[in-house]
């Protein structure tokens, strides 16, 4: 069934079992962010060190399970290695499944190559990343800048 | 004649096809529905024979298409027993129209600070959004009903909100949400004892069942075609004719002016006065055919199906574990929109879910999020219904809830 490529066992595996869910301290940027046309809403922390990403919100198994899934991704990284894996995100989700993931790069993330071709879920799975680097920018570190997300 | 849901289904050409090797289970009516060829034919004639421009042209095809789209209104008033066709005003939607009664009913009645306007937390953005706004230009107050447990307007405190300070108050017919449909005898009577307009959002009322517009005693009603049948991008607005004529325009421009002048305009009589510039009018012509069809079916069958159907969805749904209802759980009182939860399932996974099983349905907020908040949901999964609705798709759906919980499980 098609429905297979969008859910995937790691997706559905990070949505019943996310890591790093749950706001803490101590943080320097955060930032809410809200889905409108279907209201699905996150909550993102980072102190500017990226020694803790936390998260909250609602939504999805898509979104839920991409907030999982950067939380793994990027916890602990540079702001030069979150800016090369937020822009390698960006660009498989806006890829309409063309685009070929690299592991090394995504993780987990590669799980999502499939939702890419939904067009009406790319920006489920996009909500977590776009808050993270609106808080990281609060926190006041430029995690590079991703092409304009489309709706 | 008995109502004939095969045959009626033979009419809607989209219902013959497939969506990801499955037969289309269309329950997203309450949304948009689906066009008969009737409708379809109607507009492709008007646009391949007769299009000229309305109400201003003398040669033969302008004449034709003024005849035609004023044939439609005739029609539209005659469907909700309006006193005259003068008192339909087409809009693009029920928003604008909804838009139409805040700006120029607000103005007519020179709102200000102190003043009230009461509304429901049962309604959609385009019966909340407009009386903000207009609270926000006024100094108006906006006020509103609850909702019970069981998805009913709360009229516990009819007394104290409709008061001597309240001057409109406008409320969903049928809810888009819960599907419960309101009866508003005693909000109208308090209304009309405190002398406030009273305007009703018919958007999922007027496609589904009988309305009487001089029966149900308002001021405005505002409903749109693409839910009945008809094409997207034509509404009405109905209203008291002696209250239209007192009203301001809403929007300037072509048609809706007597006389121009570089000093000043004066306004044409309803309802050219408010339908400024060259209006929808294939799209009018084609809720003219819409309405011709409902009217063959005749709109107590077309309700009575919905309500058979709805009580048998009702009793499926309550029969999948997990499911949990939102709103009315018997057929009385309500329509063919049942709005639900799967328990532990989001209803964005539930959608893509029975979209992949052929199964349309709606997930979201509806565009009335006060509902959901009301609820303590962030968005809902909806199944809607119509006169081409079969307990086979019911069942079909029923299925695909299961496939959603084996997904999920």
């Amino acid at each position: 069934m098609m429905l297979d490529a969008l859910y995937q066992e790691i997706i559905l595996d990070h949505y019943k079992h996310p890591h790093g869910r749950g706001l803490r301290d101590p943080y320097d940027g955060e930032a809410h962010h809200v889905n409108p046309t279907c209201g699905d809403e996150i909550t993102v922390r980072v102190p500017s060190d990226f020694s803790d990403i936390s998260y909250d919100g609602l939504g999805c198994s898509i979104s839920q399970a991409s907030a999982s899934v950067m939380h793994e991704l990027l916890i602990g990284k540079s702001a030069g290695e979150i800016a090369g894996i937020h822009e390698a995100f960006v660009e498989l989700m806006q890829g309409r499944g063309q685009v070929e993931p690299d592991e090394d790069v995504l993780g987990d993330a590669i799980a999502f190559a499939g939702v890419s071709k939904f067009p009406a879920r790319v920006k489920c799975a996009l909500l977590p990343w776009m808050a993270f680097k609106d808080a990281a920018a609060r926190a006041g570190v430029d995690v590079g800048a991703s092409p304009e997300v489309k709706a | 004649m008995t109502f004939d849901v095969a045959r009626i289904r033979a009419d809607f050409p989209i219902l013959q096809r497939e969506i990801n090797g499955h037969p289309l289970v269309y329950l997203d009516s309450a949304n948009t529905s689906q066009k008969p060829r009737q409708v379809l034919e109607a507009m492709r004639l008007h646009n391949e024979r007769h299009n000229g421009n309305v109400s201003r042209s003398v040669h033969t095809l302008g004449t034709e298409a003024t005849t035609a789209y004023e044939e439609a209104r005739a029609k539209v008033a005659a469907f909700i027993n309006a006193g005259t066709p003068d008192e339909i005003v087409f809009t693009k939607n029920s928003t604008e129209a909804l838009n139409l009664v805040a700006h120029s009913a607000g103005q007519y009645l020179a709102l200000k600070p102190g003043d009230e306007i009461v509304i429901s937390e049962m309604e959609h953005h385009s019966n909340i959004v407009p009386w903000q706004l207009l609270c926000e230009r006024t100094g108006a107050t906006l006020r509103w009903f609850g909702i019970t447990d069981d998805g009913r307007l709360d009229e516990s405190s009819l007394a104290e909100l409709i008061n001597e300070r309240t001057r409109l108050v406008s409320l969903v017919h049928m809810s888009n949400t819960l599907g419960t449909i309101n009866d508003l005898s005693r909000i109208v009577a308090r209304s009309r004892e405190v002398g406030a307009l009273v305007t009703l959002d018919c958007s999922q009322s007027v496609p589904h069942l009988p309305v009487d517009v001089r029966g149900l005693g308002v001021d405005f009603i505002a409903f749109t075609g693409h839910k009945m049948l008809g094409p997207t991008g034509i509404g009405v607005l109905w209203g008291r004719f002696e209250l239209l004529a007192k009203m301001p325009p809403f929007l300037g421009g072509g048609s809706m002016i007597e006389t121009v002048t570089m000093a000043g305009t004066t306004y044409a009589a309803p309802p050219a006065r408010f339908e400024a510039g060259t209006p929808p009018i294939a799209e009018a012509i084609g809720l003219g055919a819409a309405v011709d069809y409902l009217n063959e079916l005749g709109m107590a069958e077309v309700h009575q199906h919905e309500q058979d159907i709805t009580a048998y969805a009702l009793k499926a749904l309550a029969d999948v574990p997990g499911v949990r209802i939102f709103g009315p759980a018997t057929p009385e009182g309500r329509g063919g929109t049942v709005s639900f939860a799967v328990d532990g399932v989001h209803p964005h996974d539930v959608g893509q879910v029975l979209d992949a099983l052929g199964v349309e349905v709606r997930v979201g907020h509806h565009c009335a999020k006060p509902t959901c908040v009301r609820f303590g949901v962030p968005a809902m999964t909806r199944a809607s219904f119509y006169l081409y609705t079969t307990t086979d798709e019911i069942d079909a759906l029923a299925r695909g809830l299961d496939q959603v919980r084996k997904v999920f499980g």
